[in-house]
């Protein structure tokens, strides 16, 4: 220990001696080093962003959606037919043990109106289980009940824009709006969310009583089937296993066979949001090889002064290995020198790194997220540049032969 | 008295490409505890070959060296660097301080490579720079020492080890004839306290102030006189008080 504080020491005067250099020197490592930080912040930012998407989206999550109509030899997109119902929903929720929670919905839009103001937005037909599906948080009031949906009552929950935009600060729980000209009352804040991975804002959405929509709000020539169905897996090991479960159900309730084809679509929502998840890290990884590059430069010129150093202190070495210093000595006295170079240049590049990434961060308003491991692996890494680095010139120094080291000029 | 160095007819042969150098062609001698030696020659003579085998900063190609018992040529580097460090004290004509570093913490240098705890170290070269008259100087840089001053700083920093000898290449070659004498009559004093030196030089009137004279040529020893060095030695001592 005490061995290595007397390098330590050593190697803080030599570098004193030669601030300037020093400073220069280490300039590669700082710009290596910085660079690498920002970049895999932001590599790391967009990451975290698509995956709090994700979650925002609910965990583990199945899309069904009923298949394409055709009428009159036309076809129709996917989704127009009519033929998913709200009893596939609760025979899901019933018959399939990998499937924790089914939440069927109709969808529509619509004029609403409160006091002065009024919005179009989004009506949706849930039943309770959406909350727990979506992930999504009450700031205020309760729940749609499972005897709301039942009983087709005109309450109804806000999303955070629709709140906003007809109620501004006010707490919208208890008050009448009119939506499609019918008075529903509020029960319900909804937390926000923010955009879905497609860039839809969430919040802007009025979710009512499954039956209330389909019976009173969104009429149809079908009065039992829903738009879609989100099918929440019990979790992320079984999800495959509850879509099996799923098209054997429906393919068994829908009488699917050679003669009848497939009407409805299973989309696993969580596996394409984990492929944009993947590409933005394999992105992280480029940005941060692209400024590990530099660092690998930044070693190089370590290299380089201290092979300059070595030469210029020849006979300083011979005189040590006259008084005794043994070749390992003089190898830890110049492989500290580089150390202590490449891990201040370290700490300092750290710094910069984690200020560029908050500027970044303001100035362009892209996410940047710091983590300490980039930070831990950041200082590990310049201080194994120095060592690399500086083995090389270090070595050289402790082979000198001290009769010519101290005839040196 | 025992022996402190033994050459057994030791050579040396340097191989530069293509060409032989004979730098030592077997030279044997040896030397007390306590003695003060001068080597002299002419340059190429091998004497400064011979000091580098004796500080074993180079292993003799045949014969054999033995340096308070030992035979320095079948140790490895590092009990080489050991015996040079606690054995072995050097002083050079080029004195050989670290720049920017204070009087005190060269003297210490031996002592750091020799593992000694900082408390210890301190002590010892506040000592051993007393013994060379330089206190209150312990905090000077090598630059704002005079020639003198730093050999002097250079021979403490050879004295703090307590070694078995004093290697001297050279000591007086930078110095005024006035720093010379003072320089020399610090090696006497050092010498009748009981420390063996050994001292390279080409200057008779240096020689004159060791007990004993040994001169090479073409890599041989050719004189090796005790008695008549002796005299002047003692002359030396009476002029330098």
């Amino acid at each position: 220990m005490s061995t290595f504080l007397q390098s330590l020491l050593i190697a803080v005067r030599a570098l004193r001696v030669n601030k300037m250099r020093a400073l220069l020197t280490m300039l590669g490592i700082i710009i290596g080093i910085a660079a690498v930080i920002a970049m895999v912040a932001i590599g790391a930012g967009a990451s975290k962003m698509i995956s709090d998407q994700i979650s925002s989206i609910g965990s583990n999550l199945l899309l069904v959606i009923p298949g394409s109509m055709t009428s009159g030899g036309m076809r129709s997109g996917s989704g127009s037919s009519q033929t998913l119902t709200y009893d596939d929903a609760k025979a899901i929720k019933a018959e399939c043990p990998s499937v924790a929670e089914v939440a069927p919905t109709v969808r529509g839009s619509g004029q609403v109106v409160y006091g002065n103001q009024n919005w179009s937005t989004a009506l949706n037909g849930v039943t309770p289980e959406i909350i727990v599906v979506r992930d999504w948080t009450l700031v205020s009031g309760r729940n749609i009940s499972q005897s709301d949906v039942d009983g087709a009552t005109k309450n109804c929950l806000l999303g955070q824009t629709v709140a906003d935009n007809l109620f501004g600060a006010v707490d919208p729980v208890g008050k009448i709006i009119r939506i499609k000209k019918i008075p529903f009352t509020v029960i319900g804040l909804l937390g926000r969310k923010g955009q879905s991975p497609q860039g839809q804002d969430q919040d802007d959405v009025i979710y009512v009583p499954l039956r209330t929509a389909q019976r009173k709000l969104l009429g149809s020539q079908f009065p039992n089937a829903v738009n879609a169905m989100m099918v929440q897996a019990s979790g992320a090991d079984v999800l495959k296993k509850a879509e099996e479960e799923v098209t054997a159900l429906l393919n068994q309730r829908h009488r699917i066979g050679p003669s009848r084809e497939v009407d409805y679509t299973i989309r696993n929502l969580s596996e394409i949001l984990a492929v944009s998840e993947q590409s933005s890290k394999v992105m992280a990884l480029l940005l941060g090889a692209v400024a590990s590059i530099s660092l690998v430069v930044g070693g190089i010129g370590i290299m380089n002064i201290m092979l300059v150093s070595v030469t210029e202190r020849t006979r300083e070495i011979g005189i040590r290995i006259a008084i005794g210093a043994k070749r390992r000595d003089i190898l830890l006295q110049f492989l500290t020198e580089a150390v202590l170079l490449t891990t201040c240049g370290g700490i300092i590049g750290m710094l910069l790194g984690v200020a560029g990434a908050r500027l970044i961060a303001t100035l362009v308003g892209w996410p940047t997220l710091v983590s300490l491991d980039t930070i831990v692996v950041a200082f590990g890494f310049s201080a194994g540049v120095g060592v690399f680095f500086g083995f090389y010139p270090a070595r050289k120094a402790a082979s000198l032969n001290p009769i010519e080291a101290l005839r040196y000029e | 008295m025992g022996e402190v160095v033994r050459l057994s007819d030791v050579a040396k042969v340097y191989t530069m490409g293509e060409e032989r150098v004979e730098a030592l062609k077997g030279v044997s001698f040896s030397v007390s505890s306590g003695e003060f030696v001068s080597i002299m020659g002419a340059s190429g003579s091998g004497k400064s070959t011979c000091m580098n085998i004796i500080g074993c900063l180079d292993v003799p190609s045949s014969g054999a060296y033995l340096l308070d018992g030992v035979n320095v040529g079948e140790l490895s580097n590092n009990e080489l660097a050991e015996i040079r460090n606690r054995k072995l004290g050097f002083v050079f004509q080029g004195f050989n301080l670290l720049a920017r570093t204070t009087a005190r913490e060269n003297v210490e240098l031996p002592l750091v490579y020799g593992r000694v705890p900082a408390v210890q170290r301190k002590a010892r070269a506040l000592a051993a720079l007393a013994r060379v008259g330089l206190t209150g100087r312990e905090s000077h840089f090598p630059n704002q020492l005079s020639g003198g001053q730093q050999q002097r700083v250079a021979i403490a920093r050879a004295l703090v080890n307590e070694p078995a000898i004093i290697l001297a290449d050279e000591p007086t070659g930078n110095l005024d004839s006035r720093t010379t004498v003072e320089i020399m009559s610090i090696f006497q004093e050092l010498n009748s306290q009981g420390i063996t030196i050994i001292m390279v030089t080409h200057e008779p009137e240096v020689a004159a102030f060791t007990g004993r004279s040994i001169i090479f040529r073409d890599g041989l020893v050719v004189s090796d006189n005790t008695s008549q060095a002796q005299v002047a030695a003692s002359a030396g001592k009476e002029r330098a008080l």
